[in-house]
């Protein structure tokens, strides 16, 4: 029993680090219908901006706001040199468009960092405590932490800001919003600096964990089933999702994947996914459909 | 209570309708100049003109598909007309941009309500006033004082307008759990935050019971007279349009067939016509009468009529 409650508590946690990608597609695909593939490859990014910064013997406190203010940038400029332009066009259009960005992102950064890989440590220790006989890991517990921070302050973003308010505005009914003088691309700028701020705080838990390397970017397929099941348009819903995919992946590979050899934690999230693509397409709290003006 | 926040409300209401009668007595606030506009080779709307006198409640009616709605969304640049001019306030306009109605204080509800359904009835209303922000975004992110006496004041905006509406006591409801009636009130508080100077309303009482809709009538009646506010707003029921409003545009198949004040124009054969119906064997013989009632409407718009 108490491995049982290990493995479902390690799962949980690391289906936090699942949602923390996943919020990062939420925020933009609600306040503008897109589905940005390029949500990993600005993870990959954040992460190696500041390990290579740190690298080169910058100060931990000093790299982190540069490559704050370099996600900011990076968000705020892909609005505006391409998205902005697409407006209006069909989601395959947008998806193209940010797939093929998330190519470029991935490129940039290696020319401009190299293709080596590299350890990230964040002063966390990935050493076991022990509560109630039962083993978790500290870095998990801290990453969970820093999640729950996060979604916190979007939440206050959300619905104690000017900003805010606009942005929900604008995700309920762009048209509406046009309409009371609210700017769409002063709105879709904010999106995509926050979603860029996301990847970082993403991009430096998950580069931790795994080390900072190109396959980071591919943490999106990891968060797709996890936006399946949560629903495109609802950050609660990818937490939630996240929780689900992360225990049932570990609990399954654990009691299932015993039986057929192991090895079914990399696929069981998309066997889940496709049963909720049929029975429930718009997931635990999706909206039923996205209208586009 | 309501009565209390009118009262706050009526000084700047007086120095508005002030302003605008010193910016240009006589000339009208709205002018639109044979507008026409097609969807898929359907002329939805036909060479109409019309204006709307500062200070009145304007009426466009007509059958389904007449093209009032193409039209109101052309007034607040939801669509582009094909041809024909949009003077607002004196500027002339082939097409109006949504961003540039809006800073003009062109304000508008929709035909079906477009709350922001996830917020709260005062987070909906704070919506309209985002216009009248003038700190800088960043200003707001920090929290400096540039954008917090802009919080308070949009606040106490917000605050008098659910007094207005009457729904003070619901103002952290979430919109969405609301009564239809309430959220068309809510909808018309929205667009009453933005201070504005012309209000589209798109059937603002479709689908009310009867003492909604007498209950909306006074709302937005007192909206005119005591904030000064001029309304363009679009009715299928005959009876309110002719109590409600100092001027009646009559549309039909994207045409004007009558233009007046209400009882002249309800009088208008081409108007019976349109809305009782001409069995089709005399519709031939209906069309020219209907042709001429364009004409003298266009020759003498409005004002001839409501002279007399």
């Amino acid at each position: 029993m108490q491995f049982f409650f290990e493995v479902l508590i390690g799962g949980l946690l690391a289906g936090v680090m699942y949602s923390m990608v996943a919020i990062g597609f939420v925020l933009i695909f609600k306040a503008s219908g897109v589905f940005n593939f390029a949500q990993g490859a600005m993870v990959l990014f954040s992460a190696l901006t500041y390990v290579s910064l740190v690298e080169r013997d910058l100060s931990p406190w000093l790299a982190l706001p540069i490559t704050l203010a370099t996600m900011l940038l990076l968000g705020v400029l892909i609005e505006r040199v391409v998205l902005r332009r697409l407006v209006n066009r069909s989601p395959m259009t947008l998806f193209m468009a940010t797939l093929g960005l998330s190519f470029i992102i991935e490129g940039a950064s290696q020319a401009l960092w190299g293709a080596q890989v590299h350890g990230l440590e964040l002063g966390v220790p990935d050493l076991p405590i022990e509560i109630s006989g039962v083993f978790i890991s500290q870095f998990d517990l801290f990453a969970a932490a820093t999640a729950a921070v996060m979604v916190a302050a979007l939440s206050l973003v959300a619905n104690r800001t000017r900003l805010g308010i606009a942005l929900r505005a604008v995700a309920d009914d762009p048209l509406a919003a046009l309409s009371l003088g609210i700017s769409l691309p002063r709105v879709w700028g904010a999106v995509w600096a926050i979603a860029g701020v996301v990847a970082l705080v993403a991009g430096l838990l998950w580069g931790a964990r795994t080390g900072v390397q190109f396959s980071l970017s591919l943490v999106v397929l990891k968060a797709l089933p996890v936006l399946i099941i949560g629903g495109f348009t609802s950050i609660n819903g990818t937490i939630v999702a996240g929780l689900i995919v992360g225990a049932s992946e570990k609990l399954a590979e654990v009691y299932v994947g015993s039986l057929m050899g192991g090895g079914i934690e990399g696929w069981f999230p998309y066997v889940l996914a496709l049963g909720f693509l049929v029975v429930r397409p718009t997931g635990l709290f999706g909206e039923a459909s996205v209208e586009r003006v | 209570m309501s009565a209390l926040a009118l009262s706050g409300a009526a000084p700047s209401a007086a120095s508005a309708s002030e302003t605008a009668s010193s910016s240009g007595r006589g000339t009208p606030l709205l002018a639109l100049e044979r507008i026409s506009l097609s969807f898929k080779g359907i002329r939805a709307v036909n060479e109409i003109g019309f204006e709307v006198a500062r200070g009145e409640i304007c009426a466009l009616i007509g059958p389904n598909g007449a093209g009032k709605s193409s039209l109101l969304n052309v007034v607040s640049g939801v669509y582009r007309p094909e041809s024909g001019a949009i003077v607002f306030d004196g500027q002339r306009r082939s097409h109006v941009e949504p961003a540039w109605a809006a800073r003009q204080g062109i304000s508008r509800t929709f035909q079906n309500i477009a709350l922001f359904k996830g917020m709260s009835v005062e987070d909906n209303l704070l919506t309209g006033t985002t216009l009248t922000t003038r700190a800088s975004f960043l200003e707001h992110a920090l929290g400096l004082p540039r954008a917090r006496s802009d919080e308070r004041r949009q606040r106490a905006e917000v605050a008098e307008v659910l007094g207005l509406i009457g729904l003070t006591d619901h103002r952290s409801a979430p919109v969405g759990k609301l009564p239809y009636g309430l959220q068309k009130r809510v909808e018309l508080g929205r667009a009453l935050a933005a201070r504005p100077r012309l209000l589209l309303l798109d059937e603002p009482f479709a689908g009310m019971s009867a003492s909604e809709k007498q209950e909306m009538a006074e709302l937005v009646l007192s909206v005119n007279t005591r904030l000064g506010t001029t309304i363009l707003l679009i009715e299928h029921d005959m009876g309110l349009v002719m109590d409600l409003s100092d001027h009646v545009v009559v549309l039909d198949y994207g045409r004007k067939i009558a233009d007046g004040a209400p009882d002249v124009v309800c009088r208008d054969s081409a108007v019976i016509d349109a809305y009782l119906g001409v069995d089709h064997t005399s519709s031939s013989g209906g069309v020219p009468g209907s042709a001429r009632a364009t004409s003298s409407a266009a020759s003498a718009p409005g004002a001839a009529l409501e002279v007399a």
